[in-house]
């Protein structure tokens, strides 16, 4: 029987191209026979009972993996929380594959082209858990849905006995594939995110603890069970162990999904995505609820999955970099328009909150604001951190502080009745379109 | 994931952003630990409540009408 902490390293392939499939995109999705003749037999899948089930979250909590849909969380923490949610409801497994952030597409790319891999890891996941149910959950309309369909109708062939996985399409809406939002959305209900706790490894779906994981933690989680810790390890840093997907658009050369060695510098990722050639004012980091960094701070720092002294914390791996004569002040105030009509509209601070803060930014970027106006947008930013039920009024507001401070002069200018940038310049931060009058349900 | 002031502490007051409807009742009975933002929703300080409020912080919590308003 083999165990979850072998070390295979000699199968494992060089760094730090793991978890992305080896051609690039207008392959056709891996398919069941790829994919086992690329990483070999999942430990586990064959014996879901077996010891690799029982040895997996130690080996996760040993490789240090945390969560990749943002949040940065511990993942054998949580595997071991919902285990130990006990009572008599088994646990339910759900795989955060909704990817809401619009600059990012990295679970697409994961989603459409190793499905199996995430498929393995929710698999192993439920194994480890007790889970008798596995949840797909990715946006209504989302093209990765075929594919995804596709591989587990693979997949129930040639394991009957596996837990079923069934694929749930839910509101094309920002806050919808928040943990919260997204059990109570399958249990029946809207989409909008509840208050916690409960959390959703307590009580989940229906009344069945929940494993709410992100499609890229699924797919680190199912190498770990196949090839143990020391491997996982064997790239990155002690702190930032394994691989990290970035999503990088705006004034690169080549924009794209691209694989990195955990810990790698902001330097590293725009070399990879072909660097800026006609220049990168400031850079966009971690998602719409992430930070504006300067160029130079992005290129110097460590990105982490948490934040500290001197590192740049990279969210869900979004990297949007401003050419030169792009404003800063008009993207941010057209995302902080965005961003507002995405609240759940539940909670004061974010639903008046974020519309004020919107239309202060949208003056701004107009040139019809003074500094007082400027002074009243920080107070209400700094007001409303921490009191929505979720972090979506949280990270709006990080943004907003964050420009203000990245693009001061900018602000200045703008104060002003100017702005620097070519008047024309077309935003690059991209948006959805057509989701307005998208319901709760 | 943030969990910031969400996850009750003994002898903390804590709002329900979901169940508070702003009528700001908690704020006039307990001025010394909540104020009130531009749209009326509470602000609470964070501070633990010493003894001599915790009578008034029992009377706020009886009177929000939605129960928003909790005691730990
Ligand atoms: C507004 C908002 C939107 C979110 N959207 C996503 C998402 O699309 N995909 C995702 O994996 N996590 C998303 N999250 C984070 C989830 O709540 C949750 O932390 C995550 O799915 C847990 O998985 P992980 O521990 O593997 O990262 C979102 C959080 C917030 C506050
Ligand atoms: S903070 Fe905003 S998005 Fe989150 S639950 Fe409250 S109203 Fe909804
Ligand atoms: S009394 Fe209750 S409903 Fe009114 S503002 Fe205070 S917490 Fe909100």
């Amino acid at each position: 029987m083999t165990s979850v902490i072998d070390e295979r390293a000699t199968e494992a392939p060089a760094a730090p191209s793991r978890l992305l499939p080896p051609a690039g995109p207008g392959r056709p999705p891996d398919r069941l026979d790829d994919h086992l003749r690329r990483w070999g037999p999942a430990a586990g899948l064959d014996d879901p009972r077996g010891s690799a089930a029982a040895g997996l979250i130690d080996a996760v909590a040993a490789a240090g993996l945390r969560g990749r849909g943002g949040g940065g969380f511990p993942t054998a923490a949580k595997l071991r929380a919902v285990a130990g949610a006990g009572g008599r409801r088994a646990p339910v497994v759900v795989v955060n594959a909704a990817e809401s952030e619009p600059a990012s597409a990295k679970d697409r790319a994961l989603m459409t082209g190793a499905p199996h891999l995430v498929l393995d890891g929710a698999q192993l996941a439920a194994a480890a858990i007790g889970a008798r149910r596995i949840t797909v959950a990715v946006h209504r309309g989302d093209p990765a849905a075929d594919s995804l369909a596709a591989a587990v109708h693979e997949r129930a062939a040639r394991w009957p006995a596996a837990a079923p996985v069934e694929i749930a399409q839910l509101p094309r809406r920002y806050v919808a594939s928040q943990e919260t939002a997204l059990v109570r959305w399958l249990s029946g209900g809207e989409a909008r995110p509840t208050v916690a706790p409960p959390r959703p490894s307590e009580r989940g779906v229906g009344k069945h603890p929940a494993l709410v994981q992100n499609a890229e933690t699924l797919a680190d989680l199912a190498l770990i069970g196949r090839f143990g810790p020391t491997w996982f390890r064997s790239v990155g840093t002690p702190d930032e162990p394994g691989t990290r997907l970035f999503t990088v658009s705006g004034a690169v050369a080549d924009p794209g999904v691209y694989e990195l060695a955990g810990g790698a510098r902001g330097a590293e990722v725009l070399a990879r995505a072909g660097g800026g050639p006609g220049g990168v004012q400031a850079v966009l980091v971690g998602g719409y609820g992430g930070r504006w960094v300067s160029t130079d701070g992005f290129r110097a720092a460590p990105l982490t999955t948490g934040r500290g002294p001197g590192t740049v914390a990279l969210g869900a791996g979004v990297v949007i970099a401003l050419p030169p004569d792009g404003c800063g002040v008009r993207e941010t105030a057209r995302l902080a328009r965005w961003l507002a009509d995405q609240s759940a509209g539940q909670c004061g601070p974010c639903a008046f909150g974020l519309p004020a803060i919107s239309a202060q930014l949208t003056a701004l970027a107009a040139g019809w604001l003074d500094r007082g106006g400027v002074a009243t947008l920080e107070r209400w930013a700094g007001q409303i951190r921490g009191r929505g039920a979720c972090a979506h009024p949280d990270g709006v507001t990080q943004l907003v502080t964050s420009a203000l401070t990245v693009f001061a002069a900018e602000v200045d200018q703008h104060v002003t009745g100017r702005c620097s940038a070519r008047p024309e310049a077309p935003p690059v931060c991209p948006l959805p379109t057509g989701d307005e009058a998208e319901p709760w349900r | 994931m943030a969990l910031t002031g969400r996850a009750p502490e003994p002898g903390l007051i804590t709002v329900d952003p979901i169940r508070c409807t702003a009528h700001g009742l908690c704020a006039e009975l307990l001025p010394e630990r909540v104020t009130l933002d531009d749209w009326g929703y509470p602000i609470i300080d964070g501070r633990p409540l010493d003894a001599g409020l915790r009578a008034a912080a029992r009377r706020a919590a009886t009177a929000c009408p939605t129960l928003a308003l909790q005691l730990r």
